[in-house]
């Protein structure tokens, strides 16, 4: 499966998105944001950085980048779709995700090996893992608070659209504590977290085990493969 | 808008007595006389600006110069067999085998941090990254080295937020890993903080990249952020001056950074030389066109012609002397082959970046610089970039020193009780300089990149630097000005050694050092001398370790009124380690494993930790230096981690046994059982000591029952001294130092943490 990983100017862990999909077990094909062409992938992951200096505001511009029209495009025909925190912020200002991300609350950038929740197993970038698995992955973030209205709050909760949820600590003052959301199909996929951050063993967040050995976030990758395998 | 009119060469020929401000640009008179000597009639104003940006004592190094001689004369042929750049430009390189090389080095953005710390701090970061750029690598982590003043004086929060707030966006945004650094509070630097800053960079052999300009009608080309108005005389009148009381703000003269900028340049130029379109190429900082023009043309044929009307321009109203002196961030200079220059602007183009042709390279052995159809500049780049200045400063030794070597903290009652000594290890431990600093360190990405292997609150940051073989690189900085202002020959060589156990205690082999030396006035005979002794202290002991110094940067005029900070020589070692999978991390995480010290300990508490924070206390000596145990007690530590029979190493530094203990129980919340006894009667010291004593060349080792045999006999044929102090102990969520005190894991990690939140604010998650 040949999973493809959208650089843009300012993306930053898009090699780090390229080597998570190889140690699960894909192709990683690189893309570029001025490109309009997927070059034939069969999964996308916008990945984390601050694209175009976040100017304006988070993902906002990176959202209207080339790209992104054969990107919505493909996700409305089902295509999966992984945002990871500045990925996640563009899904949300391309209309991809509902909601909004907003300055944490405490004004700072927050780095920390945070536990959270893996509410929905019913995606393809999430069900590798079962149902209310509690994981540890890296956040780094500045613009991590997820916002919405009520009425949205209330749909997503309904819906079961929340896919990941923080546990212990609320790092940036998130909206029902909200980590990451799915759409309703199932396809687009985002969260503020870093799962290609805990994919090797040596240079995720440290366990009870052994220092650094944390690769929680593997099954992220892992399901969008297997997931590829069954369809 | 009114018509600029440039002085030009022939303007300045024909006015020789014109007045011109050199004193405003921080020109001594007998050097604007120089200047004249040396172009035989009065300089153009551009020409004044260049040479006094290149003359301050920021670019010219005139009163270090005869001083960091030392560096290139003390070195043996084995310390020079892997270095393959070395002093003098933009960054040394080390090879490190495999084909592959690393380039480091440190420096100082202290000034424009008092001023503005967000920026201040955030361009000290660019500006460092860039001159890694600049060397044909790809910049893989930064780390910073920090002083700030008195933790509870008013002023430092604003200081230390915007300080660490610029370092964090500016760093994370750049998508490099902060990987380490230090941190320490002292009122001497509390109208002058240090902001020290280091990038590391990797790169394959056959990419090195030089800053020269060779080939006669090579293209020169100025790409990235357009020319403005920000950090004019930066360098001059920054950089080389004292804040005086009540004089004007000098914030115009800091630079303001954009990290999506250099985000961009970065890959913009990795791509360039990937493409084979680059001859050669230098960063713009401090000096901005002036430096980059003079130096691109002193280190090759000699000559260049630039038009200046083609400098792209964020404000047109920039006269030719500002466009010449303007510091603004996030600029290259490239030389090119013509024929590549096409291959060149499709990669800028492509990353959005601007480009622009200035002129190119000649073999007259002048830079000649025209605007608006007229030439403004005709120098002998030299001139300009090297044959500056020198100044060999008066020197005098410090009326007061013999004073406070003689004020030993002897003085002291000891303590004998463990009541008295809990209360003191937790007096320690909980000290500004020694309490966790996560309040700061949780702002920085470590993780982005993928490939950091150890990072704080480890002793040294750890980097991969080839995914297949697992070869890496550790980085330490390390500096103690306490022990400095008692003994700056010494309190070099501590910086050295601290530095170079730290990164033999992650299990890498120490390869190099860079250095930042932070002093006060030059101007200042007493500030001279502590100079020249730091200087001569650190050449004799990377002569005595075998390791190069491959570049650095000083900074004088640390100073706020008439009082000197105390010397701060910031002291970066880099070694390297085979695979970094062999890595020892700063404590323990496994139950019932041994606890050994390596080294001896003697009665050495001048200039301590607990000198300061029990007692307030700083006088008498530091600790002695011995190369040949830091030698021995530095291979037997790589040798064991690449036995795989440590599990961890502590090096033994301020706050000495107990805090090394401290160090390893916290960094995986695993408790142990310590014991003194031994080293109280081998080493004929007393309680305190054992405790608290900083003496160098001993680092704390956790071995599991199954290595002990083998690690005994390994100790035993490198003729380390080793002594077991202790076990650990996974069920008892304590310390136990046993026969004199126990303390709670929750308890000593509340005082260890609680330190900075308590002045700063919270830690998220604390």
């Amino acid at each position: 499966m040949r999973v493809g990983v959208i650089t843009f100017p300012g993306s930053l862990d898009d090699r780090d998105a390229l080597r998570a999909i190889k140690l699960a077990g894909g192709d990683a094909v690189s893309l570029w944001h001025g490109d309009h062409d997927l070059h034939g992938v069969d999964a996308i992951i916008l990945p984390g950085g601050f694209s175009y200096g976040d100017y304006l505001r988070c993902g906002a511009i990176a959202a209207h980048s080339p790209i992104m029209s054969e990107v919505i495009d493909a996700a409305n025909k089902g295509m999966p779709v992984l945002g990871i925190c500045n990925g996640f912020q563009i899904l949300v200002e391309a209309h991809l995700l509902a909601g909004g991300l907003i300055r944490n609350d405490h004004g700072t950038f927050i780095r920390r090996d945070q536990k959270i929740r893996v509410e929905n197993v019913d995606t393809v970038w999430t069900s590798g893992y079962t149902q209310g698995q509690e994981i540890t992955i890296p956040l780094k973030n500045g613009e991590g608070g997820f916002i919405a209205d009520d009425e949205t709050l209330k749909r997503l909760e309904g819906d079961g659209l929340v896919a990941f949820r923080y546990l212990e600590v609320n790092p940036n003052g998130s909206l029902n504590d909200i980590a990451g959301l799915r759409n309703a199909r199932g396809n687009v996929v985002g969260l503020m977290p870093h799962p290609e951050h805990a994919v090797e063993p040596g240079f995720g967040p440290d366990t009870p085990a052994a220092m650094s050995s944390g690769t929680d976030g593997l099954a992220v990758f892992q399901s969008v493969l297997a997931a590829a395998v069954l369809s | 808008m009114t018509e600029l009119i440039p002085d030009t060469v022939e303007n300045a020929t024909a006015t020789p007595a014109k007045d011109q401000p050199y004193d405003l640009l921080g020109l001594k008179p007998d050097e604007y006389q120089q200047i004249r000597d040396i172009l035989g009639r009065r300089p153009t104003s551009g020409e004044l600006a260049m040479y006094s940006v290149m003359w301050s004592e920021h670019c010219s190094y005139k009163s270090s110069k005869v001083h960091l001689r030392q560096f290139g004369e003390k070195v043996t042929e084995a310390m020079t067999k892997n270095l393959m750049v070395g002093m003098g430009e933009n960054a040394g390189v080390v090879d490190i085998g495999e084909g592959w090389a690393v380039t480091f080095k440190i420096e100082s953005h202290n000034h424009p941090s008092y001023i503005e710390p967000f920026q201040g701090a955030a361009t000290g970061i660019g500006g460092i990254v860039r001159d890694i750029i600049s060397m044909g690598a790809r910049p893989v982590a930064v780390m910073d080295a920090l002083r700030f003043g008195a933790i509870d004086h008013p002023d430092t929060s604003r200081v230390v937020n915007g300080v660490v707030g610029g370092i964090s966006f500016y760093g994370n945004c750049l998508g490099l890993p902060n990987i380490g650094g230090e941190t320490w509070f002292d009122p001497v630097y509390q109208a002058n903080p240090l902001v020290n800053a280091l990038a590391v960079g990797a790169l394959r052999h056959e990419d090195l990249h030089l800053a020269n300009a060779k080939g006669v009608g090579n293209l020169v080309v100025l790409f990235g952020a357009r020319t403005g108005g920000d950090g004019i005389g930066g360098a001059s009148i920054l950089a080389s001056d004292t804040f005086a009381e009540g004089g004007p703000t000098k914030r115009p003269a800091v630079q303001v950074g954009d990290p999506f900028a250099e985000k961009v340049l970065i890959e913009c130029c990795l791509e360039l030389f990937a493409g084979d379109c680059v001859e050669g190429i230098q960063d713009l900082g401090a000096a901005g066109i002036s430096c980059a023009t003079s130096e691109l043309a002193s280190n090759g044929d000699g000559g260049m012609f630039i038009t200046l009307d083609n400098v792209l321009l964020r404000d047109p109203t920039l006269t030719a002397e500002e466009i010449l002196m303007s510091e603004s961030q996030e600029r290259m200079m490239a030389i090119v082959r013509p024929e590549m220059i096409d291959a060149f602007l499709a990669v800028t183009t492509k990353w959005d970046v601007e480009a622009s042709v200035l002129g190119e390279v000649t073999d007259t052995g002048r830079l000649i610089i025209e605007w608006k159809g007229q030439t403004i500049v005709d120098v002998d780049p030299r001139t300009v970039a090297i044959d500056g200045p020198v100044y060999d400063r008066p020197m005098e030794y410090p009326t007061w020193l013999d004073a406070l070597q003689a004020d030993s903290p002897a003085k002291f009652a000891r303590a004998t009780d463990g009541d008295e000594l809990k209360k003191q290890f937790l007096t320690v431990l909980g000290s500004p300089n020694e309490a966790d600093t996560d309040w700061i360190t949780n702002q920085y990405d470590y993780y982005v990149m993928g490939n950091t292997a150890l990072h704080t609150p480890d002793g040294a940051g750890m980097i991969r630097i080839d995914e297949v073989s697992g070869l890496g690189v550790a980085l330490a900085t390390d500096a103690n000005g306490r022990y400095c202002q008692l003994d700056p020959y010494i309190g070099a060589q501590l910086a050295l050694v601290e530095s170079y156990r730290n990164v033999a205690s992650s299990g890498a082999t120490p390869l190099a050092v860079s250095d930042c030396l932070n002093f006060g006035s030059p101007e200042n005979p007493e500030v001279m001398w502590q100079f020249a002794r730091a200087v001569e202290g650190l050449a004799d002991g990377c002569l005595e370790l075998g390791i190069p110094v491959t570049g650095g940067n000083v900074s004088f005029y640390n100073q706020t009124g008439d009082v000197p900070i105390h010397p701060t020589p910031v002291v970066a070692v880099m070694g390297s380690i085979d695979n970094v999978a062999r890595r020892l991390p700063s404590g323990w995480q496994d139950d019932g494993e041994n606890l050994y010290l390596l080294g001896v300990t003697a009665d050495e508490l001048g200039g301590s930790a607990w000198a300061g924070s029990v007692h307030d206390h700083l006088g008498g000596i530091p600790p002695r230096v011995d190369f040949t145990a830091e030698k021995d007690l530095a291979g037997l530590l790589g040798a064991a981690a690449h036995e795989g029979i440590v599990t961890c190493a502590v090096d033994l530094g301020t706050g000495g046994f107990i805090r090394a203990v401290a160090d390893g129980v916290l960094r995986f919340g695993v408790g142990a059982r310590v014991w003194i006894d031994e080293i109280v009667s081998r080493d004929g010291v007393d309680a305190t000591a054992a405790l608290f004593s900083e003496t160098q060349a001993r680092a704390l080792v956790s071995v599991a029952r199954e290595d002990d045999v083998k690690f005994r006999g390994l100790c035993d044929g490198r003729h380390v001294p080793v002594l077991r102090v202790g076990v650990t102990d996974k069920r008892s969520g304590e310390l136990e130092v046993q026969g004199l005190f126990s303390i709670e894991i929750d308890q000593m990690r509340s005082v260890h943490r609680g330190t900075l939140p308590a002045h700063f604010g919270p830690v998220v998650g604390g």
